[in-house]
């Protein structure tokens, strides 16, 4: 059995297994994510009833709820793997974990950006200082932190391991940031309509919104996988096994060609 | 359907500027996250072939 | 050991008391741009100025974690003090508590000149300098896994506000609103009961994940 976990361990560590087997991977994510993304979409869109308070404009909750959940997520996944990077030296982690950043601070933006024009018809500006969005831009600067970081270090192998560092120090800090967020919020002017937050959705509206959630998380594994393949083939780019993929890429495009 | 016909269905009683934004940007910034990787992997693969025609000539 | 270390980072800090003066001069510009932006209106001014003080004191704390790790790199005993036998966050703590004492405490003795240039009310005073007590040492805490991180870079000026003033927000917010509570004449217990924990915390994580990013810094 140990040996087993082992030998497993080893094998996700390989840039060459991690390749094949992201690939079949991704393949099934962009599959079950289009569907449930398409399906919850246009049940959002036309299907389900407009909200009594908001009418029309919560249909922006299908995009708007899963790119906030997911950027959250983001930061945490990207964190979870800096340190499983940094204690076990797995170098795959780290790949992944340099890929989220850009993913989850793109998604970051359009919560963001999705808030902001939720916010128009409900509250009358584009941006008022509201808990979960004020929340949301912290955590895109802390993204902005980690990227500042990868981009200002040139070795490789430390900027990993200090973007890591970071990443776990601010995920420790994520939950002090949400709680003086919604309490200095509280304090200063208690919300009437927050956006999003509806505990008693119907379930027509409700279960659009659980498939867009799920197909977010599908897109999102293809994003973090094809990232991921950049990565392992331009530092492969000198290994056998990444030139016979080219090669034999190259003769199947002949081929191709020819036909 | 919830709306009765298309022009009722685009405008959104009034919000369809707001929905409708929303869903365009949601539909870029997908957008960006399919086509960037896929355009740095062509650029990678093509390097890659390059410095292989070299070595054979 | 330590206690010597502590002794020759002081002595060294006041030997150069220009990089001493420079984030409490740094405080005060920044803190009397303000009636020049805004309106030299007291009424106006009494309203901000917890606010304008407490981002004058993040900010004058972030321009001076420069120096915090700069000097003992360059000179190469940065490495050799990783090398004693002592743990390495024990050193973190000596170099965050000299920091504190050569650029934290003072703002708490500064402040209240500034916050009668602000026009503060009479009320704000003390919990002003709590507050400046009790979430300096956090800033300079947080401040050192910045510092950590950056010590090696040419470019770790800017690199730094980026890293680590997300990390302020909450002592911002609590002090902040403990001043303004202090200002109405309300109880501002339970926000230094918060910037409390928040050293207690930040004292825990922070020494640990300084001295990991000096290692990594210092790897290469």
């Amino acid at each position: 059995m140990w040996t087993r976990l082992k030998r497993l361990y080893h094998k996700m560590g390989s840039p060459k297994w991690f390749y094949q087997i992201s690939t079949l991977c991704s393949k099934w994510c962009m599959a079950v994510g289009s569907v449930l993304m398409l399906t919850g979409v246009v049940w959002g869109l036309a299907f389900a009833p407009a909200d009594y308070l908001q009418g029309n404009s919560f249909r922006i909750i299908y995009v708007h709820v899963p790119a906030s959940l997911l950027s959250q997520s983001a930061y945490i996944m990207m964190a979870v793997a800096g340190l499983v990077g940094l204690v076990w030296k797995m170098k795959m982690s780290f790949v992944v974990a340099k890929v989220i950043a850009p993913i989850g601070a793109s998604l970051a933006i359009l919560s963001l950006l999705t808030g902001a024009i939720w916010g128009k018809p409900t509250w009358g500006t584009w941006w008022v200082w509201d808990a979960r969005l004020t929340s949301m831009l912290i955590l895109l600067f802390l993204y902005f932190g980690v990227i500042a970081i990868y981009n200002a270090i040139e070795n490789d192998e430390m900027a990993n391991k200090a973007a890591a560092l970071l990443a776990i120090v601010g995920s420790i800090n994520i939950p002090v940031i949400k709680y003086s967020v919604e309490w200095w919020n509280t304090l200063h002017q208690p919300a009437t309509i927050t956006l999003s937050k509806k505990p008693t959705m119907a379930p027509e509206m409700f279960i659009p919104l659980v498939l867009t959630i799920f197909g977010f998380y599908c897109w999102f594994a293809v994003w973090v996988f094809a990232r991921a393949r950049n990565e392992v083939l331009l530092k492969e780019r000198r290994t056998k096994w990444v030139r016979a993929l080219v090669q034999a890429r190259q003769h199947k495009s002949q081929i191709g060609g020819d036909a | 359907m919830f709306f009765d016909d298309l022009s009722s269905f685009l405008a959104m009683g009034g919000h369809g500027q707001y929905v409708w934004l929303s869903y365009g940007l949601a539909a870029l910034i997908v957008a960006i996250n399919f086509i960037g990787p896929a355009l740095t992997r062509k650029k990678i693969i093509k390097d890659i072939e390059r410095q292989l025609r070299r070595e054979q000539t | 050991m330590l206690i010597a270390l502590l002794k020759r980072d002081l002595l060294l800090a006041f030997r150069s008391r220009g990089d001493l003066l420079n984030p409490l001069m740094f405080f005060m510009v920044v803190a009397s741009l303000f009636p020049l932006a805004v309106s030299p209106d007291p009424a106006l001014l009494g309203s901000i100025a917890a606010g304008v003080i407490w981002v004058g004191a993040l900010l004058a704390a972030l321009l001076s974690l420069d120096l915090m790790f700069k000097g003992d790199y360059e000179d190469g005993s940065l490495e050799q003090m990783l090398l004693m036998p002592q743990p390495a966050m024990l050193m973190v703590l000596v170099k965050v508590l000299v920091h504190w004492l050569v650029a934290g405490l003072p703002l708490a003795f500064i402040a209240p000149l500034l916050g009668l240039m602000l026009g503060l009310a009479d009320g704000g005073f003390m919990p002003l300098i709590l507050s400046l007590l009790l979430a300096t040492p956090t800033l300079s805490l947080l401040g050192a896994i910045g510092a950590g991180l950056t010590v090696g870079l040419r470019k770790g000026g800017m690199l730094m506000p980026l890293l680590i003033l997300p990390l302020y927000i909450p002592v911002l917010i609590f002090a902040a609103s403990a001043v303004q509570a202090g200002v109405q004449g309300t109880s501002y217990l339970g926000h230094m009961a918060f910037l409390g924990a928040y050293l207690a915390l930040t004292l825990v994580v922070a020494p640990l994940a300084a001295a990991a990013a000096l290692r990594i810094s210092l790897a290469r």
